[in-house]
């Protein structure tokens, strides 16, 4: 293989490119469904291939295909070149790509237990076990269990020198139980909704999570919604749960900071941002006790890796520091409008895709509070779990979401469950309304393993790590007037 | 052709040899390109040769799926042993009857060779003549320009045999300066009826070179465009027009066949086979498509089935499975909504006071049984007044039961549109919806976006 990736990069020296890499990426991925006693979907899926990215007359082009040998990455370097060349009679500027020595490294993300090599018995029985126990309340019509494995193994090598090999494995797993009376249809999910949590672990995260443990509790929960009351619609006081809050953390911070997002390179599709990189420094985000980070290194967390796709190794940056805005996501090719180097958020989502700014791991520092203290200082407000449904505007601006269950506060105390709770801000508006964020006991990393971007569209995996926090004077109870 | 014979019988040869009580095979080759630009200049432009084999093998009732783009797989007999280990552990599928048998494929014209021949060169030079257009108005330019042909083989061993060739082209803009940004699209199965001038111009026009201002939250009358219509229609194809939904009890059909839901002026269908929207003849079953009515002239008629949700109730198949596995359901894709008598214009000259909405973006779904859906206007929203578009308002936020709003309709549109996202996550498959414009009223808008 390396004999094939040093034949692609003297050819691109040979045609005097500004610069070339090539990455060749072989994913396996399990996906296995279990729904009321049976296996829905067991799906084991193999996929490889190489892409080539080009830098000429200040243009890029890429190209990418599913068959590796020799003849085909010549035809696809090929390919590439041409479409710098022809992209190159459309540019207002040359990119300008800082130049910089290429690293050779290894990575493989740290496991205990390979999932590839956990038997699929083993995988199905704790499904069916875990997904049985939801079906012992005879309201929940709908009982599922998810369970996901993906092994990622990619050389990244360059014109510059660099040759990196890496392999990324992630695992994850959940339950959903889906409660019918006539027309009223209640979910309740664990550890979360869309299949469940996430991490760069092995077999042993999904022993960790104890789907079992928790099955009644989150089947009687789906049952008890049925006959709750709805939510109300009002401002007020909002607490939101760790899961939840990373979902929002996601939306509203974890996008806008995209520096493409902000020069406006994705407005076609996933839109652009209401950050300009002259707020970097001085714009208030959130109040001061909000600090967050994007931290590609933190262990186990689902954006974790050693080197991002344009070869820059992971980093811990601060993005907001005593909630003003120190810094945004980058790459090679945006960092210096910013006067940085990249912070290594550049990933494709597989071989035959560029790579973009992502997410790393964007992490909201945890505060100093216990949850049953936030709670017992909240007079009045709502404590909602478990995002349902989520909706943002293109700049970032306006957000509505939607979990699964809330309660009510009263004097200090939770009370009664309510149903189809929502709720609606202006990004830094409810940021800067944080007066409360719950401590380190309270904090984890939470999995997103779907988040789009890109055209051709594009997945990535991302990790958001939070404990519950406050929020004051939000508009609840969107679903009222329909 | 020696291609196709030579896939063809290797394919046949996977049916042959394997071990299962049933098998199926799909094959789906790709070979596309996409164009992405930002401010009148090509930023990302990108090509892809793919081609993934799917396996689905049923043994004792336990199905199996295996997927791999290495073609040929590096050991079928691997794949084999590998599907048979995983069937082994599963209880049976009782509910699954069988995969289907082989039925007549309409022939439906679905490829135009002018696609292999758009070369990066001549997309770029169109994208050159588009900046040149919107500069002369001193706008830019941001979108994409995506083209593709992708092969389609579906074969089992009851003897289906499908197999069909598709060109598409998807063609998203967005015009664009500092006040406001107007959007079009455009996509086809046949290149040569993209028309750059009249799709600037129709972006172009949206354009209004004056500050947005911000009107309250509340109901309002609205005209939504094709465009806001289509991605109102497939959200509502995947919550409740398909039997899976149905037979699980989450679909807001439930009890409600037969009975008029919405206005007697909507009529919403699917046709895989209508050239007007992106045809493919067949499903991912290899079984030909039928028309399926949701709504018949307001009354909840129908809804689409694969083999599975059809063996449950002892049906056949519609038509509309998607790639498997599908845990989803049948969802149709090739919606229509039929046109009114209105023309658009006559649609806003009716308007004393209203909202006219381009288009939605990220629509999601806040309450199933009653497709209640949330979402924001983007690139192109007005303040209508005394029949006549004026200012443009600060996008607005909606949330409404689609299903309530389509018993408020006005008016529909003679006109209609072919609006696709086209985005593509993994494999191309490009999907597409007919959407007439629409008259509302009593549209919930629920907040505005500003800082």
């Amino acid at each position: 293989m390396k004999e094939f990736i040093e034949n692609i990069l003297d050819m691109a020296k040979l045609k005097k490119v500004d610069y070339a890499d090539i990455r060749i990426v072989r994913r396996q991925k399990e996906e296995i469904e279990v729904k009321n006693g049976r296996v829905e979907a067991f799906v084991e899926a193999e996929d490889s291939g190489f892409g080539i990215r080009v830098l000429f007359h200040g243009a890029w082009g890429f190209a990418c295909s599913s068959k590796i040998n020799k003849r085909e990455m010549e035809r696809v370097f090929g390919k590439a070149l041409k479409i710098a060349r022809a992209s190159s009679r459309a540019i207002k500027g040359k990119v300008f790509f800082p130049p910089r020595e290429g690293k050779v490294d290894r990575y493989r993300t740290p496991i205990v237990i390979d999932p590839f090599h956990v038997s699929p018995e083993k995988k199905v029985e704790l499904l069916l076990r875990s997904e049985a126990l939801l079906r012992l309340r005879p309201k929940v019509k709908l009982s599922e269990a998810f369970m996901d494995s993906y092994k990622t193994e990619k050389i990244f090598a360059s014109t510059e020198g660099a040759y990196i090999e890496q392999t990324i494995i992630e695992c994850g797993a959940g339950i959903s139980a889906t409660a019918i009376e006539g027309s009223e249809v209640q979910v309740r999910s664990y550890p979360n909704s869309f299949r469940g949590n996430f991490a760069t672990r092995g077999y042993e995260w999904i022993e960790e999570l104890e789907l079992e443990k928790n099955a009644e509790r989150v089947a009687e929960e789906a049952v008890q919604l049925l006959s709750a009351k709805p939510c109300p619609s009002e401002v007020t006081t909002l607490i939101l749960d760790s899961s939840q809050l990373a979902l929002q953390i996601h939306e509203s911070i974890g996008h806008p900071i995209e520096m493409d997002r902000v020069l406006g390179t994705e407005t076609s599709y996933a839109g652009t941002s209401f950050l300009r990189p002259e707020m970097v420094g001085n714009f208030r985000y959130g109040s001061e006790i909000v600090h967050v980070f994007a931290d590609a290194t933190y262990p186990g967390g689902l954006g974790t890796f050693g080197y991002d796709d344009e070869g820059t190794e992971a980093q811990r940056v601060p993005i907001i520091s005593n909630g003003i805005l120190v810094n945004l996501l980058t790459s090679r090719e945006t960092a210096p409008l910013l006067g940085k180097q990249s912070n290594g958020t550049m990933r494709a989502d597989g071989w035959n895709r560029i790579p973009l700014i992502r997410m790393t791991n964007i992490n909201l520092e945890p505060g100093t509070w216990t949850l049953e203290e936030m709670i017992g200082e909240t007079k009045e407000g709502l404590f909602l779990s478990t995002n349902r449904s989520w909706s943002i505007d293109d700049r970032r601006i306006n957000f509505q979401f939607g979990t699964e269950i809330g309660w009510e506060i009263k004097n200090g105390k939770l009370g009664d469950i309510v149903k189809n709770p929502t709720y609606t801000g202006i990004t830094p508006m409810f940021w800067r309304s944080c007066d409360a964020i719950a401590n380190r006991d309270h904090w984890q990393m939470w999995g997103t393993p779907n988040c789009g971007k890109g055209e051709p569209g594009q997945v990535a995996h991302v990790g958001h790590g939070t404990a519950p926090a406050r929020f004051r004077n939000v508009q609840v109870g969107i679903m009222k007037n329909t | 052709m020696i291609g196709l014979e030579r896939r063809l019988a290797y394919l046949k040869r996977i049916v042959e040899e394997a071990p299962f009580d049933q098998t199926e095979v799909v094959l789906l080759t790709e070979d596309s390109s996409l164009t992405r630009f930002a401010h009148s200049t090509v930023h990302q432009h990108v090509a892809e040769r793919n081609a993934t084999l799917i396996l689905r093998g049923i043994f004792n009732k336990r199905i199996v799926v295996l997927a791999s783009n290495l073609f040929p797989p590096s050991s079928v007999e691997n794949l084999f042993e590998k599907a048979l280990l995983i069937a082994k552990i599963q209880p049976p599928h009782e509910e699954f009857l069988s995969l289907p048998g082989p039925k007549p494929i309409p022939e439906v014209k679905t490829y135009f060779e002018e696609m292999e021949r758009l070369t990066p060169r001549k997309k770029v030079e169109t994208l050159k003549k588009l900046f040149q257009k919107v500069k002369g108005k001193g706008l830019h330019a941001s979108g994409s320009f995506s083209n593709g042909v992708v092969e389609l083989f579906v074969l089992n061993s009851l003897g289906v045999e499908a197999y069909q060739k598709y060109s598409d082209l998807v063609f998203h803009l967005i015009v664009h300066d500092h006040d406001g940004s107007g959007y079009a699209s455009f996509v086809s199965r046949n290149p040569s009826s993209l028309d750059i001038e009249s799709l600037a111009q129709e972006a172009t026009e949206r354009v209004r070179r004056v500050p947005e201002i911000t009107i309250e939250p509340g109901e309002y009358e609205a005209i939504l465009e094709p465009y806001a219509v289509a991605e109102l229609l497939s959200l509502l194809g995947y919550l409740g027009f398909h039997a899976l939904a149905f037979q699980e009890k989450r679909s807001f059909f439930c009890n409600r066949l037969g009975e008029r839901m919405v206005d007697e002026r909507v009529t919403i269908y699917d046709d895989g086979s209508d050239l007007e929207g992106l045809p493919i003849p067949f499903d991912f079953e290899g079984v030909p498509k039928k028309k399926i009515v949701f709504f018949d002239s307001g009354v909840a008629r129908g809804l689409t089935y694969d083999s599975l949700t059809a063996g449950k109730e002892g049906k056949e198949s519609t038509g509309h499975a998607l790639m498997a596995p599908n845990t989803e359901g049948p969802i149709p894709i090739n919606l229509f909504m039929e046109g009114g008598e209105s023309t658009l214009k006559e649609m806003v000259r009716s308007v004393r006071k209203g909202i006219y909405v381009t288009r939605f973006h990220y629509t999601n779904v806040v309450g199933p049984m009653r497709a209640v859906l949330t979402g924001m206007t983007r690139d192109g929203t007005f303040l209508i007044e005394e029949g006549e578009i004026k200012m443009p308002v600060k996008n607005l936020r909606f949330t409404e039961s689609v299903l309530k709003l389509l018993s408020r309709v006005k008016s529909v549109s003679k006109e209609r549109k072919l609006c696709s996202e086209g985005t593509v996550y993994n494999r191309r498959f490009i999907t597409g919806v007919v959407a007439p414009a629409l008259h509302v009223d009593g549209f919930y808008f629920s907040g505005v976006s500003q800082l």
